[in-house]
């Protein structure tokens, strides 16, 4: 039987799937749950397609099979498209609507999917679509961009609010703490505006 | 004791600081480095602690040590046991008194390797006790039990986590770290260390003798383990039985290996009380061979008879197929799903600015016929930019363009290399290169660090594993003092004059070595170097596309248009290569 509560979170080498890794992990640790995780590390992270596994109250191995994930997190729009098949039938996916083209679109001519076309591959199933890098500039860096997608999510992850804030607040780098704090909180209202409309569509 | 959310390597690292290890010994390889990437900045202990310049010198360094009492540490990745498998080999036969643990990990899928050997195979090679574990907490665990366990048998312990537990997370419970302090000290004993033929048959046949008690003490170390269930029993090892655990129905028997050798008498027993075995283990049938040795009439299924796979790494979904294509009963079912079709790949690139793309460029222009083989480092990405024919292993850059040329092959040939790679094992394929008459051009993409695993300093850095100030050293000295008579030295950044030093070595005859030196972009992004930020004039763009081709990830096409975006680390390579002068650094930045 399936136990606990398994998150994808995906996006390019360098966005900070890491430091959204650990945050769940430590927000588990906070109350005191079991938590596996797996992560890409070395060369695939030079801006190469990035995923890191997280399974709350997990108890065997760290690797989420496809068609199983709870949650999927993405921090841009073609990588949720990419990893959107780990999705169980009646997850969520909250994704980036931003979207960085690969190089090998420019370099070796090979065809990327038009944004509305990406987004109707993705209606069918629960996803939200967040302006991160927009309310990441808003909450005062673009690089809070994976906290305001973690505050996004932060409804629909099992773990408290205040849990998931003070991961955050100890996880990142001291000097930040207020802007990733605000702009988790900023993702957060964004989600359950999301949220509310994508239940009642 | 406290409870961490920590990597595996992490948690492994910590595992070696509670078990009062004095020195490590290690070169950087993925899925390993991080261990000595950690204990080489902590301060909660003192030790020693080195980045060698290989992984025979490594464990050499490592294996001296606990000759002298004291505990050591070598780690690398599976490749780099290759390296190590002299030293090894022998060091079996000589034993240790301190505790000496290998580290070797592997990597399944070769997620970050040339290949996907399995170090099982080298600690049975050797004779050595090996340790494979399972999850986080295990590899904690078991490393830190593996000093011990090496002190007692008087042997080097392999320990051989794989990519799935070094970069696997988990809650993990730390223990304290150790405050014992071990002072090395030599003592002479040529029939233990003189490994001359009179010695070594000795210390062979005392080897061949440890292993029964080995075998018996890991089973009362808890690491072999089983429970007998039903008339059907799975055997899993390290991280598949994590996975094999995920799925097991309560009416199958169950064995766990993590520990080698497998006392054949114990595994024995436990077969034979059963009508089917399936073994579930990654890479090679280790387990599985031994299982076949002593099932008698027990059906065995596994890689042998194609149920399970030689190659690729398991996962939970993965193991529920080896179950159903041998008839076992799951208790998870997981649904078929594939991947969404026609999404652009996204490879991993070399960073914007990388002074490896400029040189990949200017070779390519000047040597269109070139043949060029290639390395092991960041810059084998430039497989993606046509500029790598081959790479096989650490060092064979130079010595494969010295074989293509020797066998009559009458076209150019380019090498590159890193500093780290040619410090690692270029420098004797150079030294033949020039001994034997090649004809070769060999670059040295020399950045200063060994970027591709973590940005770990090596010689040419001018700081040690820890930090301390050390004399860079002269890779024009070294290549000069192999007999190379040319060496140009050059900034890669300067397109023109690199461009020209290739025009130069290709008129000219023997070795030659160009060294293109310039700082990874993201150590001196780390040291605050900033260069500023370039952009296209809109107006002057000819929409040629010149720049785009290029491949540097900051220059992207706005409508007809090129532009540039945040990534720009400033190199300025670009503007030598758009013909309409379009590009300028920004004002102001
Ligand atoms: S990490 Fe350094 S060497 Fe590697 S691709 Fe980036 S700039 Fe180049
Ligand atoms: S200056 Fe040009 S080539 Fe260099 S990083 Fe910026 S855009 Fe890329």
């Amino acid at each position: 039987m399936k136990t606990g509560y398994d998150i994808l979170i995906v996006g390019i080498g360098g966005q900070g799937t890491i430091l959204a890794s650990n945050i769940l992990g430590e927000a588990c640790l906070i109350e005191g749950r079991p938590v596996k995780g797996a992560e890409t590390h070395g060369m695939a992270q030079r801006g190469g397609s990035v995923e890191s596994h997280i399974r709350i109250d997990g108890r065997f191995g760290p690797l989420i099979a496809p068609g199983t994930a709870d949650l999927i997190i993405s921090f841009d729009l073609l990588e949720a498209l990419r990893y959107a098949h780990y999705l169980k039938a009646g997850g969520e996916i909250f994704t980036n609507c931003a979207m960085v083209i690969p190089t090998s679109v420019y370099t070796q001519g090979v065809q990327l999917p038009e944004e509305a076309e990406i987004r109707k591959r993705l209606d069918h199933q629960n996803t939200c679509y967040i302006e991160a890098d927009r309310l990441a500039q808003e909450a005062g860096s673009i690089l809070s961009r994976n906290v305001v997608m973690m505050g996004a999510a932060s409804g629909s992850i099992p773990l408290g609010n205040e849990s998931l804030r003070a991961a955050v607040a100890k996880l990142v780098p001291p000097k930040t703490v207020d802007v990733n704090l605000k702009a988790y909180d900023i993702g957060r209202d964004a989600g359950r505006e999301c949220g509310k409309s994508h239940r009642s569509a | 004791m406290q409870t961490r959310y920590l990597l595996g390597n992490e948690a492994i690292a910590h595992g070696c600081l509670e078990s009062s290890f004095d020195v490590a010994c290690g070169y950087p390889g993925t899925p390993s480095s991080e261990v000595i990437d950690v204990l080489r900045v902590q301060r909660e202990r003192t030790y020693y602690v080195e980045w060698s310049v290989n992984e025979k010198v490594a464990l050499e360094c490592a294996l001296a040590a606990a000759w002298c009492g004291v505990r050591a540490l070598c780690t690398m990745k599976h490749v780099g046991l290759n390296v190590a498998a002299d030293p090894l080999m022998t060091s079996a036969y000589t034993g240790v008194t301190g505790g000496l643990v290998i580290l070797s990990a592997d990597d399944p899928y070769a997620h970050s390797s040339q290949n996907e050997q399995d170090s099982r195979c080298y600690a049975h090679f050797a004779r050595i006790p090996c340790l494979d574990p399972s999850s986080v907490q295990e590899a904690h665990d078991m490393v830190k039990d593996a000093f011990g366990l090496s002190e007692e048998f008087k042997l080097p312990v392999l320990f051989r986590p794989t990519t799935r537990i070094c970069h696997s997370k988990g809650d993990v419970i730390l223990g304290d770290i150790s405050t014992t302090i071990r002072k090395g000290e030599f003592v002479r004993d040529p029939r233990q260390y003189v490994v001359i033929p009179a010695h070594t048959r000795v210390l062979h046949k005392k080897l061949n003798e440890k292993q029964p008690a080995i075998k018996k003490r890991l089973i009362e170390l808890g690491y072999n383990t089983c429970m007998v269930r039903g008339e059907k029993a799975v055997i899993a090892s390290g991280i598949a039985a994590a996975y094999v655990q995920e799925i097991l129905p309560a009416n199958v028997s169950f064995m766990k290996i993590g520990a080698y050798p497998i006392d054949e008498e114990w595994l024995k027993e436990f077969v034979r009380m059963h009508r089917e075995v399936l073994v579930v283990e990654e890479l090679a049938p280790v387990v599985e061979e031994v299982v076949r040795q002593v099932a008698g009439s027990v059906t065995v299924y596994g890689k042998t008879d194609g149920h399970s796979p030689y190659e690729g790494e398991l996962s939970a979904a993965a193991t529920a197929r080896i179950f159903n294509s041998c008839g076992f009963e799951t208790a998870v079912k997981f649904p078929e799903q594939s991947p969404a079709a026609e999404v652009p790949p996204r490879p991993p690139i070399l960073c914007a600015g990388c002074m490896h793309r400029p040189v990949f460029y200017a070779m390519k222009k000047v040597f269109r016929d070139g043949i060029f083989p290639s390395d092991i480092g960041c810059y084998t990405l430039g497989l993606q930019l046509g500029a790598v024919d081959t790479t096989i292993c650490m060092g064979a850059s130079v010595t494969v363009a010295s074989g293509i040329m020797h066998s009559g092959e009458e076209r150019d040939i380019v090498a590159t290399i890193g500093d780290s790679t040619f410090l690692h094992t270029g420098i004797q394929g150079l030294l033949n290169a020039v001994y034997n008459g090649a004809k070769l051009t060999l670059v040295i993409l020399d950045n200063r660090i060994t970027a591709m695993t973590g940005h770990q300093p090596n010689p040419t850095t001018g700081l040690t594993a820890v930090g301390v100030p050390t004399p860079p050293v002269s890779l024009e000295a070294i290549c000069r003092a192999c007999g190379v008579s040319l060496v140009e030295t050059v900034d890669p950044y300067d397109l023109v004059g690199l461009t020209a030093a290739f025009r130069d070595v290709k008129e000219r005859p023997g070795v030659k070595v160009i060294i293109a030196r310039q700082t990874c972009v993201i150590t001196a992004r780390r040291a605050g170097l900033k260069r500023g930020h370039y952009q296209v004039d809109q107006d002057a763009c000819t929409s040629c596309g010149l720049c785009i081709k290029f491949g540097c990830p900051a220059i992207e096409r706005v409508g007809e248009k090129a532009h540039i975006n945040d990534l720009c680390s400033g190199c300025g390579v670009c503007t030598h290569i758009c013909p309409a002068a379009a590009i300028h650094r920004e004002a102001g930045r």
